[in-house]
């Protein structure tokens, strides 16, 4: 098997070499795999890297080259590489028993393959939990004739979540405690709080509903406690990288965290987003991107200033961030800013659960529940203060006087749901608009409530700015200003409303909609700027035709979160049968997250083109977070013969089953 | 342990890496405490250790109480059971139980239970103890979280014989019953959550009877000082 997988790289190097003899470029590249030691400056521990060091190693391409990587496995067991994003002939892609047998103490192994496209990409081990316990690195391929974006600095940003204990005990402890490292649960400090807020009653019930189904909003982060890393070193230790005014920076950020996705800023610039998972994308500039695990992208800066920039990566819980310092002088550091107020997963987080649940709570007759996460039941949630009655929304069909003319609520859609079985609905209710509801049953819990905060709901502290209640007619009593900036979901009386009819009401979820509208994932920008979306991200090279799929697969994101046993179609890796694709089809990807977490998926071998909506300017990625309760469409060129592995990439969910095999005939 | 453990788990991840889901095995120590009352005081111990997989895995269940100055077991139950998923919160068990304490009878069972996590977050664990003298018992745990390191466990546990057992002062339907509550504090992540609470025991109807006639007490109130561990 071996020398089989040798022998025809072996014979394909030669063939190129042959045809492509117009000077080909051709580097060879040595790589060790070493046991170290890891220093974050808050704790010490054993982990495994490359080339004898904890700075993750930057192999730099040439799009055109032929390369040969010589893996030298120091470790006392087996290991592998997977080039992440590459195009290559299967057997180079590095996975353990779906494309060669792994790279055996004291063996070198040699991969060659040649580079068929340039931009930021990485490497990692695909053997164990190497990978957690930090054997990445990065790649950066320059294209053909130059980079087409021109800038003075280069820089790879590279994001780990590096965690004081190693990947096996991490798995282990989840799999008896699957809210081990969770500590951010809501606590008696918490009920008290919000039951000052709130009133107890609808915090009590509020609590209640997420008893039943024995589901935590706080559930965001499986593995907390980590220290994050830019480059191998923790805020402490100020990862720099220097500027001149005035220069054109381009930082290639990759997440390369075992589980924590990342918000990325740099406070005080404007990013430019010209790359995303290799490929570039139309320029956007924004001020805030969230980079799932396993993504990349590039952005250019340009920081005028003689003063030192802080490059801040926030993990999404917010549990964790790290900083690191663009600079005019070493020896600087930028700010280093508080964690921001922590999100809570929302009900329209969990539209996708119901699907799954069986019997177990009240709710089962929704289990043909579509996971659009259309079901946001936080969006009843009017957010008022103690003088805002809900008795006197009118809810009419004409925009009401804008009571509250900076907020802008055109996002909520009550449109989808259907509430005409909720016992004790007041008047109205016929229609489903709600638009045209009375809020009778709600404005019995949340009246009590002094103020509502709405965090959770995603609008974050800044929503103030930006929603607008104008169209719902919230009443003479509504000032001018709201406290958005805790909103939980106290108040809603579920155990009033029969869900059993609701199901089938609901309608998907627009297309091009990343997060479940409501949901407590959505990020806003740290100044109230544009945070990047995927809405945004313009393919400005597409690399195929658009053209109609041959066909969907619809692979639904499936779990236990009790049991830490993560699924695709309610089977692990183990259980399942390989996905079979033919060459030259066109295959769309149905994923339908029905788990509360955010799954950031990866096919090997062949690109993701995300589909929204632009047909075919859509992004072409590697790797697509689908977040927790919605559907997400891609589609895939069948090009690349061979078998590939096809996973969510947070390490401890690829092994827990959140995996298949692709066998492409 | 580790040292037995890690070629064990090793195997499986070098014969088909990737595609093979390791064994998975662990500890968890709910009671493991120095007990203080009127009487003799004691030393107690509620742990499970499991290995297995999603599907299924095999636990070693001891409990257990000895009197200090005496070194007697007054409770010492040890079971061998099969625990696996019988639906989304909630395990299966089956297996068998040995009670072997010491100036009582030794009593083996087989046992039938289910364990999991109720709406609530209230952790059940019951059991069908059957054989001669059968009985049934349930526990029901809440972790009450005062911080997200301090918590406050209380615990109710129902014991009710189903038989009359004179030798072991056991009457049908008389439930002995323990409740208690304790207050740990996760002093190395979770594996080492030292405690400090109460436990209080009672007997009913003909099982107090018989233990009054015997001339023992029908309750007992202890201080308890110890220690969860999981790892």
């Amino acid at each position: 098997m071996i020398s089989i997988s040798r022998f025809k790289p072996a014979l394909l190097a030669a063939a190129l070499t042959l045809s492509g003899s117009l000077g080909a470029l051709a580097g060879t590249y040595d790589i060790t795999v070493d046991k170290i030691r890891i220093n974050t400056g808050e704790f010490t521990k054993t982990g495994v890297g490359y080339n004898k060091s904890q700075t993750p190693t930057i192999l730099r391409f040439k799009e055109g080259e032929t390369v040969t990587l010589r893996v030298k496995n120091n470790l006392r067991e087996s290991t592998s590489i997977h080039w992440h994003g590459l195009i290559l002939p299967f057997r180079q892609d590095g996975v353990p028993g779906i494309s060669f047998n792994g790279i055996k103490p004291g063996e070198t192994f040699t991969y060659r393959f040649p580079i068929v496209q340039s931009g930021t990409y990485w490497f990692h081990s695909h053997t164990g939990f190497q990978e957690p316990d930090g054997a990445f690195g990065a790649i950066v391929i320059e294209p053909k004739g130059g980079e087409p974006i021109k800038s003075q600095r280069d820089y790879v940003v590279q994001l780990t979540d590096t965690h004081p204990h190693n990947g096996n005990r991490i798995f282990r402890n989840l799999k008896m405690s699957a809210d081990y490292y969770n500590r951010s649960q809501r606590t008696f400090q918490d009920l008290v709080r919000d039951s000052r807020a709130n009133g107890l009653k609808s915090t009590l019930q509020e609590r209640g509903m997420w008893g039943r189904m024995r589901m935590m909003p706080t559930d965001i982060e499986d593995v907390q406690g980590f220290v994050p890393l830019i480059n191998g070193q923790s805020t402490r230790q100020n990862w720099s990288g220097l500027f001149k005014p005035g220069e054109k920076v381009r930082l290639r950020i990759i997440n390369s965290s075992a589980m924590s996705y990342f918000d990325f800023r740099i406070p005080g610039l404007k990013m430019l987003v010209v790359q995303a998972d290799g490929n570039p994308v139309k320029p956007v500039a924004v001020d805030e991107l969230r980079v799932a695990v396993a993504e990349t992208y590039d952005v250019i800066v340009q920081p005028r200033g003689n003063k030192p920039y802080s490059i801040v990566a926030e993990s999404m819980g917010r549990t964790a961030l790290v900083r690191g310092t663009l600079t005019p002088k070493l020896g600087l550091a930028g700010p280093v800013p508080r964690l921001r107020r922590k999100p809570l997963l929302t009900m329209a987080d969990m539209g996708g659960m119901m699907g799954g649940m069986h019997g177990d709570m009240d709710m089962s007759g929704m289990g043909h529940v579509s996971s659009q996460g259309t079901m946001d039941h936080s969006q009843h949630q009017m957010p008022m203060d103690e003088e805002m009655d809900h008795s006197q929304h009118q809810m009419a069909a004409e925009p009401a006087e804008p009571a509250a003319p900076a907020m802008d609520h055109s996002k909520m859609d009550h449109s989808k749901m259907d509430h005409s079985k909720m016992t004790e609905t007041a008047p109205a209710a016929k229609e489903m608009d709600h638009s045209k509801m009375g809020h009778g049953t709600m404005q019995k819990d949340t009246k009590s409530a002094g103020t509502m905060d709405h965090a959770a709901m995603g609008h974050g502290t800044k929503a103030k700015g930006t929603m607008d209640h104008a169209a719902m007619g919230h009443g003479t009593k509504a000032k001018g200003t709201m406290d958005h900036g805790n909103m939980n979901m106290a108040g809603m009386d579920h155990s009033k409303m029969d869900m059993g009819g609701m199901g089938h009401m609901m309608q998907p979820a627009e297309p091009g909609e990343f997060y479940a509208p409501g949901s407590g994932l959505k990020p806003v920008a740290y100044n109230g700027g544009k945070f990047l979306s995927y809405k945004d991200l313009r393919a400005s090279r597409p690399l195929y035709r658009d053209r109609a799929p041959t066909r969907t697969i619809e692979l639904r994101l499936t779990g236990n979160m009790e049991r830490y046993i993560w699924s695709i179609n309610d089977k692990k890796l183990k259980d399942s049968e390989p996905i079979r694709l033919k060459l030259g089809e066109r295959v769309r990807f149905k994923f339908v997250n029905e788990t509360m977490m955010s799954h950031p998926m990866h096919l090997h071998g062949m690109w993701t083109i995300l589909d929204t909506g632009k047909g075919k300017w859509d992004p072409i990625k590697h790797t697509v977070s689908i977040a927790p309760g919605t559907t997400v469409y891609t589609e895939t060129e069948v090009d690349a013969a061979g078998q590939w592995a096809f996973h969510c990439h947070l390490s401890y969910h690829a092994e827990a089953g959140m995996f298949r095999k692709v066998i492409v005939q | 342990m580790k040292k037995l453990i890690a070629p064990l788990l090793a195997l499986p991840l070098l014969a088909a890496p990737a595609l093979a889901e390791p064994l998975l095995w662990g500890f968890q120590a709910e009671q493991f405490e120095y007990r203080e009352r009127d009487g003799e005081d004691g030393f107690a111990w509620d742990f499970d250790l499991f290995v297995g997989r999603d599907e299924g895995k095999f636990v070693w269940r001891s409990e257990g109480e000895m009197g200090l100055s005496s070194g007697d077991y007054e409770g010492l139950d040890n079971q061998l059971l099969y625990q696996f998923p019988i639906s989304p919160f909630f395990d299966g068990v089956a297996g068998v139980h040995a009670s072997t304490p010491n100036g009582e009878p030794d009593r083996y069972n087989a046992v039938l239970g289910a364990r999991g996590l109720a709406p609530q977050w209230f952790e059940i664990d019951a059991g069908l103890y059957l054989s001669d003298h059968p009985y049934m018992q349930v526990e029901v745990e809440y972790e009450g979280l005062l911080t997200n390191r301090l918590i406050l466990v209380p615990s109710l546990e129902v014991t009710m014989p189903l038989k009359d057992d004179a030798a072991r002062n056991q009457g049908a339907g008389g439930a002995t019953v323990e409740v208690g509550a304790r207050l740990s504090y996760d002093l190395i992540d979770r594996a080492v959550a030292p405690y400090v609470g109460f436990s209080y025991e009672k007997s009913f109807g003909d099982t107090g009877d018989m233990l009054r006639a015997a001339g023992e007490e029908t309750d007992e109130f202890s201080l308890v000082f110890g220690t969860r561990l999981m790892f």
